[in-house]
């Protein structure tokens, strides 16, 4: 039941609305992982991001692709809940890593042996719409755990302007998704992270974007 | 469809789809014969026409309401690519949506051929509306850049743009030879043709420049050849697809072949400003809307006033 309502949210709401309200330039869609287990890494700065990267992979992958998200803001209440896990189908994590001993990740861990898609913005939050903040280093961590599994690196523009945090009114805007290729976890963690963000930067590098201020 | 398609205008859809086969033709036997030439730029350029070109046919034979929102989700199109391509303000989100607000308006204007609406809805309404709803936000930094850059964007993409819809309602009696759609399909055919013949010209004879500094491969040969080439178009055409008697066709041909390089020209200044190649990346091989339509900025709204005047 609720695997169609997701289906029938994406078909009829989300890929509507991103086809006439934001539009999309993707290059190097090709990079994108045809099947899963892979991690896919991108740069936040909206809500839609989510639903852009998820609408970017073949449908056939929809089922099995999970973005990681805050549990303290996506389970904040029961609605919000109810539609961040069973229709966008997120992975929640706790980002206040209270509990000490215990992996955040340890749901995602679980989800790629088993195949998954997840999407990761490493920045932790959507941030200053468009502007590129550090890395989180979790992604690190857990790409160690799975070094088998491809890391897809993703830079993505516009979606900010579209719907920045913080507002609710969507302005249409072209949006440009660039995929980077893929690596894999090291034992390293800060050269991995190196190497993530300099892919990012490359990819950000690709465009010529306008100022926005 | 629509009910009273002349068959001028199939005639001129048929040329159209002639033009096209022979250039997949050539490509196709091009491929054949040299195999180590790469045609792929070639090819997706080719595939982007025959798109564009079905499209625009079927805007111009369904009934009008369609056809309107055809070129209403051009304008919008090439809004939001416009907008997208240029410097904007967070504080002015909202005030992009006004520019998109009057997309509608102008096409119900002309859906209504309420010519007083749509002749000030952009250029009076829209230019005090903009600045007004600015002011409320209060953001004074940029605000003559601001308001400027969204004003102007909307003039070309949604009043420009919208003469060709408003040539599209103009009654019958304006021109016998097929009314609106005819007039359409020779505005459009030309100002395209336009954009090719300049090209080739300059290729083959072309020496002097004439805006080096805004676009270095543009010459006065290529420039004049093409104008020739396009009046020579304009009066093989005016028969069947104008009101227009010979000297008038002549003028025509003139005013597109000129005014067609202008926009060209403005629309690549615009580019250099904003230092991008294209405009977007919407037609494979093309680059964006804005890149297609470039000519038909200026060769539309002075086409249709220049019919206006002798016929409206």
């Amino acid at each position: 039941m609720h695997a169609l309502l997701r289906q029938a949210f994406f078909w009829l709401v989300v890929r509507p609305f991103l086809l006439i309200v934001t539009g999309m330039n993707v290059r190097h869609r090709e990079r994108l992982p045809s099947d899963g287990p892979a991690i896919i890494i991108a740069n936040h700065n909206s809500h839609l991001d989510t639903v852009v990267l998820m609408t970017l992979l073949p449908a056939r992958l929809l089922k099995k692709t999970h973005p990681v998200g805050a549990a303290d803001y996506f389970l904040a209440n029961r609605l919000i809940s109810w539609f961040a896990l069973r229709i966008i189908g997120i992975l929640p994590i706790d980002r206040s890593g209270r509990a000490p001993g215990t992996d955040p990740f340890a749901d995602v861990s679980r989800a790629l042996e088993e195949g998954a898609i997840v999407i990761i913005f490493p920045e932790g939050s959507r941030g200053e719409p468009e502007q590129l903040s550090t890395f989180k280093k979790g992604v690190a961590h857990l790409a160690k755990g799975h070094p088998d599994v491809p890391v897809v690196p993703v830079f993505m523009h516009g979606l900010g302007k579209s719907l920045p945090k913080d507002d609710w009114v969507p302005v249409p805007f072209f949006c440009d998704v660039f995929v980077g290729e893929h690596l894999f976890g090291s034992a390293d963690h800060d050269a991995f992270m190196e190497a993530l963000t300099e892919r990012i930067r490359e990819l950000a590098a690709e465009g010529r974007f306008p100022e926005w201020t | 469809m629509s009910d009273d398609i002349h068959t001028s205008v199939l005639m001129g859809l048929g040329g159209i789809l002639g033009i096209l086969v022979a250039a997949s033709l050539t490509t196709a036997v091009l491929g054949r014969a040299r195999p180590a030439m790469d045609l792929g730029e070639v090819r997706m350029r080719i595939r982007s026409w025959w798109i564009m070109a079905g499209m625009f046919s079927l805007a111009l034979i369904v009934e009008r309401g369609w056809s309107l929102s055809f070129f209403a989700l051009v304008s919008y199109l090439a809004l939001k690519e416009y907008f997208s391509l240029i410097p904007t303000r967070r504080a002015d989100r909202r005030v992009l949506l006004w520019a998109y607000a009057a997309i509608p308006v102008q096409y119900f204007a002309i859906y209504m051929e309420w010519y007083g609406l749509f002749i000030i809805i952009v250029p009076v309404y829209l230019f005090l509306a903009i600045p007004m709803r600015m002011v409320l936000v209060g953001e004074t930094a940029g605000f003559l850049r601001a308001a400027g850059t969204i004003h102007w964007g909307a003039m070309i993409a949604l009043f420009s743009i919208g003469h060709i819809a408003y040539l599209l309602v103009l009654p019958t009696s304006t021109n016998p030879n097929g009314g609106g759609p005819a007039l359409v399909l020779y505005l459009v055919a030309l100002t395209q043709l336009n954009d090719v013949a300049p090209f080739l010209w300059g290729k083959a004879v072309g020496r002097t420049r004439v805006v080096p500094s805004v676009s270095p491969n543009k010459t006065w040969e290529g420039l004049i050849g093409g104008v020739i080439t396009t009046s020579g178009l304009a009066v093989l055409f005016f028969g069947v697809l104008t009101p227009f008697g010979l000297l008038e066709a002549v003028g025509a041909g003139l005013l597109i072949g000129v005014f067609g390089f202008v926009g060209d020209v403005v629309i690549s200044a615009v580019k250099r400003d904003l230092q991008v190649k294209d405009s977007g990346a919407l037609l494979p091989g093309h680059g964006g809307i804005l890149d297609r339509l470039d000519s038909l900025t200026y060769t539309a709204p002075l086409f249709f006033h220049y019919t206006y005047y002798f016929y409206g």
